[in-house]
């Protein structure tokens, strides 16, 4: 398949298009570039997966060697694109949702001065993320990787001139470094380890050694967990998840494809992608589950008295994502790659649905002034309303099943798993509970807002509401392609990951009664979500109040956010900060580097301030000064 | 045959002769006038060695000391001009600009 190099170099050309002349062209011109490039790769990629599809299981998978890339004694990185289904599955979703976003970033985007630059990153991304998802080697992956991480700066820091944004961006960027380290470390070790970089003869190696089991660190252990360091990073983890409700900064767009549907998976792709690494290392993949497991129940709790729209949304992502991270954990990566995809499209949607409301309600974004949106945006509300019961895990939505099967996998898992499967479920009523609250509060009811601070609120322009409901169809559908064999579905997600991911398919754990029984009990879970929704924001609107103050310290140590913000300030970034003002700077650099320098110059100075007396000007007294040498000189040879 | 000592020690008071004289003075001609029974007197030396060792080269340096107190003559003389008509003096000590 010699022409997957056309998927991402096809938007890379449209950015470099719409950097260097967007300036000049119309917005029309600008936005057909833009989209039409991101449409093509779309067309490719759907072109490749079929034609993937028929090819025997064992052509599997395709990999085209375009070029040797680096070469240096005994390394080689290639610059080549693998092809399978676990690839294939991403470059439909990153290019599918890419592409209804950027549809709908031309309605969103139309008043922007900034509209070509914004399609040149956006296109920019693209082409990071399809290298990211499309490499056949790990050090490809990392040039992807870092191309995502500095898109992501870019377009959070969008606007620009708002110091909130420029500094929300500066943190996302620096946050990421820390996992990028972890990665690049991860990359010399497998190098070191396996002498290649490559995936296929990595992990024909990796099968190769022996496993090493929980309580053991190995080689490979340690590989894993530095690449799930990387991970914590671009996917937002605990502890480095700090920077994804600060990036709510960028446009929403933005918000949806980066910061919720395709680059903070990039984690979840990497851990799926070097499952075989991971099945190896027991201790590495418990971490992941606990870390994930953690996030998940942590960042919903948060989620849960949040007032921003948007930010709900952030924290709601990284608790999806630490779903995903607990799938992968209990080695159940077709489950992670499953969420990844049904909460690409129900996530996307619900952020779209959120830009919708803030684009259609002049830029406001707190949830306590809006209300009664419902009437004047039905559409929006209709489609935030699928998005929401997806998310929420209501069947027959996509999210039910995907977040049904990470439950099952969890529950089947030998190591804690009935631990991990209980903290899935508080978090799927948290979820349940904190999108139904936003729904509530945002559409239903009266208006709270004022007419000075909301002039005319308007349904938004069909450029904007056609990429939702295509959305919000996947939301419906996408979950069937894994209905478990309990429901009379066939699962076939998990039998098609199956090859990519090394993963045994978990079917015959357990039986079919007590899958019947965990999957009513995370229904009842989200129901009861719903109800106290309900019951708070509806039928008792009083008790919100009254809860709060009832337990006070917990609802300021959630409103605070746990003060995780504040207590990194304080242990990393003031600390630096203070060594580098008073220490480096103050003392280093002005008192030592700077006090010598000058020094210098100042003993130099002061000597020449009384030889220069010697230049008196007067011819004779010259004449002595020369009479005096010679004298000295005949002294010295008469002596 | 006049020993050498006599030639040496007329050249040092020769040469010493120089030496105070442009010391003193503070025409500026006269500084001149002093290098010159300086030059002449490191002449005689070199003239004295020359014939006492017989050998050619004291007479040859002689030539080039010549040469050069020729040139220097005139350029100084020169600028003896140049200094009068700008001063309108040729007190040494009147031209003391160049100096720190």
């Amino acid at each position: 398949m010699d022409y997957l190099w056309l998927i991402p170099v096809l938007p890379l050309v449209a950015a470099a298009f719409n950097g260097v002349v967007g300036k000049r062209l119309s917005k029309k011109a600008v936005g057909l570039v833009g989209v039409g490039a991101v449409a093509a790769s779309f067309v490719i990629s759907l072109g490749a997966f079929l034609q993937m599809l028929v090819q025997p299981e064992d052509a599997l998978p395709i990999v085209t060697h375009y070029f040797i890339w680096i070469q240096s004694g005994g390394f080689q990185a290639d610059f080549g694109f693998q092809l399978d289904h676990l690839s294939g599955l991403m470059i439909l979703i990153v290019t599918g949702v890419g592409f209804l976003i950027h549809v709908y970033s031309i309605g969103y985007m139309h008043d922007d001065p900034g509209y070509y630059r914004y399609f040149a990153y956006l296109n920019l991304f693209m082409f990071s993320m399809l290298m990211l998802v499309l490499a056949n080697n790990y050090l490809l992956m990392f040039v992807g990787w870092e191309g995502v991480g500095l898109c992501s700066y870019l377009l959070i820091g969008f606007w620009f001139t708002r110091k909130s944004a420029a500094d929300a961006g500066k943190k996302a960027f620096v946050v990421n470094r820390v996992g990028d380290f972890g990665f690049l470390l991860a990359a010399l070790f497998i190098f070191w380890t396996f002498g290649s970089v490559d995936y296929q003869r990595v992990f024909e190696r990796a099968a190769a050694l022996p496993p090493e089991p929980l309580g053991e660190v190995g080689i490979v252990t340690v590989i894993c967990l530095l690449m799930f360091v990387g991970a914590t990073g671009k996917s937002a983890q605990i502890p480095l998840y700090v920077w994804l409700p600060d990036a709510m900064e960028g446009p929403t767009p933005v918000s949806a494809l980066i910061h919720a549907a395709t680059m903070v998976t990039a984690g979840v792709y990497m851990v799926a992608r070097s499952a075989a690494l991971f099945s190896h290392a027991h201790g590495a993949l418990l971490v992941v589950a606990t870390i994930g497991a953690g996030t998940a129940i942590f960042a919903a709790s948060i989620g849960l008295v949040q007032t921003d729209i948007k930010r709900v949304l952030a924290y709601s992502t990284v608790s999806q994502l630490g779903y995903m991270f607990l799938a992968c954990g209990v080695g159940a990566y077709a489950a992670g790659i499953f969420h990844l995809m049904t909460h690409a499209f129900f996530k996307a949607l619900l952020f779209l649905g959120a830009g919708s409301v803030i684009h259609g309600a002049g830029g406001l974004q707190d949830i306590r002034k809006m209300g009664g949106l419902r009437r004047r945006m039905p559409w929006t509300f209709s489609m935030f309303l699928v998005g929401t019961i997806a998310i929420a895990g209501i069947p027959p939505l996509a999210g039910f099943f995907s977040k049904d099967m990470i439950l099952w996998s969890a529950w089947n898992s030998p190591n804690y798993g009935k631990i991990f499967w209980t903290v899935g479920l508080i978090t799927a009523a948290f979820t349940s509970f904190y999108m139904f609250r936003l729904l509530i509060l945002t559409f239903c009811g009266n208006a709270r807002y004022t007419q000075d601070e909301v002039h005319h609120v308007h349904e938004s322009p069909p450029s904007m509401l056609i990429p939702l409901s295509i959305l919000a169809v996947f939301s419906i559908v996408a979950g069937f392609a894994g209905a478990p064999p309990a429901l009379g579905g066939h699962n076939i997600i998990e039998s098609f990951l199956a090859d990519s991911s090394h993963n045994a398919a978990s079917a015959e754990h357990g039986g079919a009664a007590l899958e019947g029984l965990l999957m009513a009990a995370s229904v009842g879970a989200a129901l009861a979500g719903l109800a106290v929704a309900y019951l708070f924001y509806i039928a008792r609107p009083e008790l919100p109040g009254r809860v709060a103050a009832g337990a006070d310290a917990m609802y300021s140590i959630l409103k605070g956010k746990y003060y995780v913000d504040e207590i990194y300030d304080a242990v990393i970034v003031w600390p630096i900060v203070r060594t580098a003002r008073e220490f480096l700077w103050r003392f280093v650099d002005s008192f030592v580097i700077d006090g010598t320098v000058n020094g210098f110059g100042d003993m130099i100075r002061g000597a020449a301030r009384g030889l220069r007396r010697m230049q008196s000007g007067y011819v004779r007294a010259y004449a002595g000064w020369i009479l005096l040498g010679g004298i000295l000189v005949a002294v010295w040879f008469l002596r | 045959m006049i020993p050498l000592n006599w030639y040496l020690l007329l050249g040092a008071s020769l040469f010493l002769i120089g030496v105070i004289g442009f010391f003193v003075k503070h025409n500026i001609i006269a500084l001149l006038l002093s290098v010159e029974i300086m030059l002449s007197a490191v002449n005689l030396t070199f003239v004295a060695f020359s014939s006492q060792r017989g050998e050619i080269s004291g007479q040859v340096f002689v030539f080039f000391v010549l040469v050069v107190a020729a040139a220097e003559a005139a350029v100084g003389l020169a600028l003896v001009i140049a200094i009068f008509r700008n001063r309108e003096s040729l007190n040494v000590d009147r031209s003391n600009l160049l100096r720190w």
